[in-house]
């Protein structure tokens, strides 16, 4: 006699709040975008919000292909800097000709610049995804970066080409010379562009680009050509990207070639990933964590790269679904209730996690400044407490913190698993699935 | 002239096969697992750092045979602890993964031995002229490095094609799972295959850093152009890597010797345009467009023959 399994509730799996809920996420984020200078008004934050709104539109252009198509690159800057340099060359034809072209027009001439590049090269890049597109992206960005060095007249060689972004037509009396108006227009463009990109995966496109990504076979059988869904998928993420770039030459005032090279295409990969590319928020909020450390790490401490580096592979090996998928894991717990029985665990793993994470800044440190020829002294200050990285002791409580760490982190961290399994367990029982 | 055709072509070799050190190990490991190892770069790098430290401590022999081996535990570790459990998330993963250990040792390496070259010299045994052609002294270390990567690659050649272990691992190539059927450690073949073209990297990072630059941002110089190679003889293909290597060994030494442009060419025909990218194509030498020749080689292929050089068609 075996008892039949209860069915899940219907109700339960239907959002809640639906279409109400939804564009209220979106009527927030927008009032948010208003709100924040005014809260946040020093000149050093404004600065800051500017680069999280390029970072984010730019995020988001490269998860159209790394979330939504499966299509891994690592040239993806190569548009934004063609972008970018497309929008530098509009201002200045502007400013000379004095064309009847406002400012906050500029980043579509961005997008038309990464859109007509993704045209051009994107029929012969997408012939191929996974491994082979990967690095068919690495070599056309090295091409594109090192022919910038070449072209001088176009790319401006080692310097640049500078362009001043009040010399346009204004509109409504701003001027973009102050901050905030900057700050306003690089909203606005990021606003419209996250509403139009989410609106993409909301298509048919966006449908198709996920079932190339899962299953191309499949997608070939039912008449679509995989080829030509990447290239409009590389097609739509060039323009975004372009509109990034666009922004980013409006916000600078100069395009480089260091907007081209690989160092900026891995910045957007490690913010698309290490927010999540499975969820449309996911590089939203990675390029707003990897942003604010890319401002504040440097100034703290010289290595601040390296951390960049541990923190994604950690993601990448514990967490692949990024820091959107450790949020929405537990979403079915939340609503069936059943998270309270996973958080003193979580609790208990969160002690040996800290103590794991100190270890491993202070080698860092020590070795930092062991290494170091500068005369910054060989002093630490970690949390207030200064060490010595001479002293045999700091060495002696780094290894301590990093290997007992550790150990008792793996423990707990399975103790965490365990409870996790039993909270899934009863949340899937009572008909909440993730 | 003839000089020049000779040198660069001892040179261009020279270049080839230290390519196909590295690309033979990428190669191998690529048609193995599925992973593009982008960290294969900076195990060269990371050869030429140790290779710098142990002939500092130990002298230059000693630190030819233990570096490699170093280098090729540490892959070894990157293997067991890291892509054997990235495994289940699929390939992309495995790839990122390599790509932030990449990202990672270069900032380690310059964090430990600076951002400027190291003074890493060539050992005293072999600092003298091995002959001359032309009234160029030709240095015998290079010579050394010629040997050395040749023998490697007899080796490798006999280990792969004659032994026991070579079929072992041949097998593993296609058929993983009957392999493991039949009594094998797959996952342990995976790993030593995986420490082997590391230590080779290794192995090449020690005798190429004396003769190049032992900087903290050789791997990401050379990491790019590893992947042409590989893509361009034909993802899996060991011969097609090899030809490869030694092709874009030549082009890329032959064009950094030539100094000629359009310009010098065709110098009568001057259009005199104003500065735009036309008089910048016509006055850049080859010299300058060196570095770019591989990309634009990999582009071309890429439209005419997708699958490379000698690669199979796309399963």
């Amino acid at each position: 006699m075996s008892e039949a399994p209860t069915a899940p509730r219907p109700a339960a799996q239907t959002p809640s709040g639906g279409r109400a809920g939804f564009y209220a996420i979106w009527l927030i984020a927008a009032a948010a975008l208003i709100v924040l200078p005014l809260i946040f008004s020093s000149g050093g934050s404004l600065t800051s919000f500017s680069l999280i709104g390029i970072a984010i539109v730019f995020a988001l252009s490269y998860n159209i292909l790394l979330g939504q198509t499966g299509l891994l690159s690592f040239g993806h800057a190569v548009q934004y800097g063609l972008g970018g340099f497309l929008a530098v060359h509009v201002m200045n034809a502007v400013a000379s000709y004095n064309w009847p072209l406002p400012l906050p027009l500029i980043p579509l001439a961005g997008g038309i610049g990464g859109l007509a590049f993704a045209i051009v090269i994107g029929w012969v890049m997408t012939k191929r995804a996974g491994t082979v597109f990967a690095m068919i992206s690495l070599g056309i960005g090295e091409l594109v970066a090192s022919s910038s060095l070449i072209l001088r007249s176009v790319f401006g060689g080692e310097a640049g080409i500078t362009t001043d972004r009040t010399a346009l037509p204004h509109v409504f009396g701003w001027t973009f010379g102050s901050q905030l108006q900057v700050y306003y227009l690089i909203a606005f463009w990021t606003m419209i562009s996250a509403i139009a990109m989410y609106a993409l995966t909301r298509t048919p496109l966006g449908r198709i680009c996920n079932a190339v990504r899962d299953n191309p076979e499949r997608v070939e059988f039912i008449g679509y050509d995989p080829h030509v869904v990447r290239y409009l998928a590389y097609g739509f993420s060039g323009f975004f990207a372009g509109v990034a770039g666009g922004l980013a030459a409006i916000n600078f005032e100069i395009a480089n070639s260091a907007y081209l090279g690989a160092t900026q295409s891995g910045l957007v990969l490690f913010a698309a990933f290490i927010g999540g590319t499975s969820h449309f928020f996911g590089p939203i909020l990675g390029a707003i964590v990897v942003t604010y450390l890319q401002l504040d790490l440097t100034d703290l401490t010289t290595v601040w790269q390296l951390y960049f580096g541990i923190i994604f592979i950690g993601i990448v090996m514990f967490a692949p679904g990024g820091i959107a998928g450790l949020l929405m894991m537990h979403r079915p717990l939340i609503r069936a209730g059943t998270l309270g029985t996973v958080i003193p665990s979580y609790l208990v793993a969160a002690l040996p996690t800290l103590a794991l994470a100190l270890g491993v800044i202070l080698s860092i440190e020590t070795v930092a400044r062991y290494t170091s020829s500068e005369g910054d002294g060989n002093v630490i200050n970690l949390l207030g407490v200064p060490f010595n990285a001479t002293a045999p002791t700091t060495w002696l409580a780094a290894a301590v913190l990093v290997i007992g760490g550790f150990l008792i982190a793996r423990l707990s961290w399975r103790r965490v698993a365990e409870a996790w399994d039993r909270a899934a367990t009863s949340a899937r029982d009572r008909g909440y699935l993730a | 002239m003839l000089e020049l055709i000779v040198i660069s072509t001892l040179n261009g070799v020279l270049f080839g096969m230290l390519l196909f050190l590295l690309s033979s190990g990428l190669t191998v490991i690529f048609s193995m697992m599925g992973v593009l190892n982008f960290a294969h770069a900076s195990f060269y790098m990371l050869g030429a750092f140790f290779g710098y430290q142990l002939s500092k401590w130990v002298g230059f022999w000693p630190a030819l045979v233990l570096a490699p081996l170093l280098v090729g535990a540490i892959g070894m570790a990157v293997e067991r602890y890291g892509l054997r459990n990235t495994h289940r998330h699929g390939h992309v993963a495995e790839l990122l993964l390599t790509f932030g250990l990449a990202f990672a040792i270069e900032e380690i390496v310059s964090m430990i031995w600076g951002k400027s070259p190291v003074d890493y010299r060539v050992p005293a045994a072999l600092d003298f002229p091995a002959f001359t052609v032309f009234s160029t002294n030709y240095p015998a270390y290079k010579i050394f490095m010629l040997a050395v990567s040749i023998a490697i690659f007899v080796a490798l050649l006999i280990v792969l094609k004659k032994t026991r272990v070579g079929l072992i691992v041949q097998a593993a190539l296609t058929h993983p799972n009957m392999v493991g059927h039949l009594g094998h450690n797959v996952g342990r073949v995976f790993m030593l295959v995986f420490g082997v073209g590391s230590a080779l990297a290794g192995l090449a990072g020690v005798i190429a850093g004396p003769s190049l630059v032992t900087q903290s941002d050789m791997a990401s110089l050379l990491g790019p152009i590893l992947f042409v190679v590989i893509v361009f003889g034909g993802l899996g293909s060991l011969p097609g890597a090899f030809i490869a290597s030694l092709l874009i060994g030549l082009i890329q030494t032959f064009a950094v010797a030539l100094n000629g442009s359009l310009a010098s060419a065709f110098g009568p025909l001057d259009p005199s345009l104003g500065p735009s990218v036309l008089t910048d194509i016509w006055n850049v030498t080859i010299a300058q467009i060196a570095p770019i020749l591989p990309y634009v080689l990999l582009v071309l292929m890429l439209i005419f023959r997708p699958m490379g050089l000698l690669g199979a068609r796309e399963s």
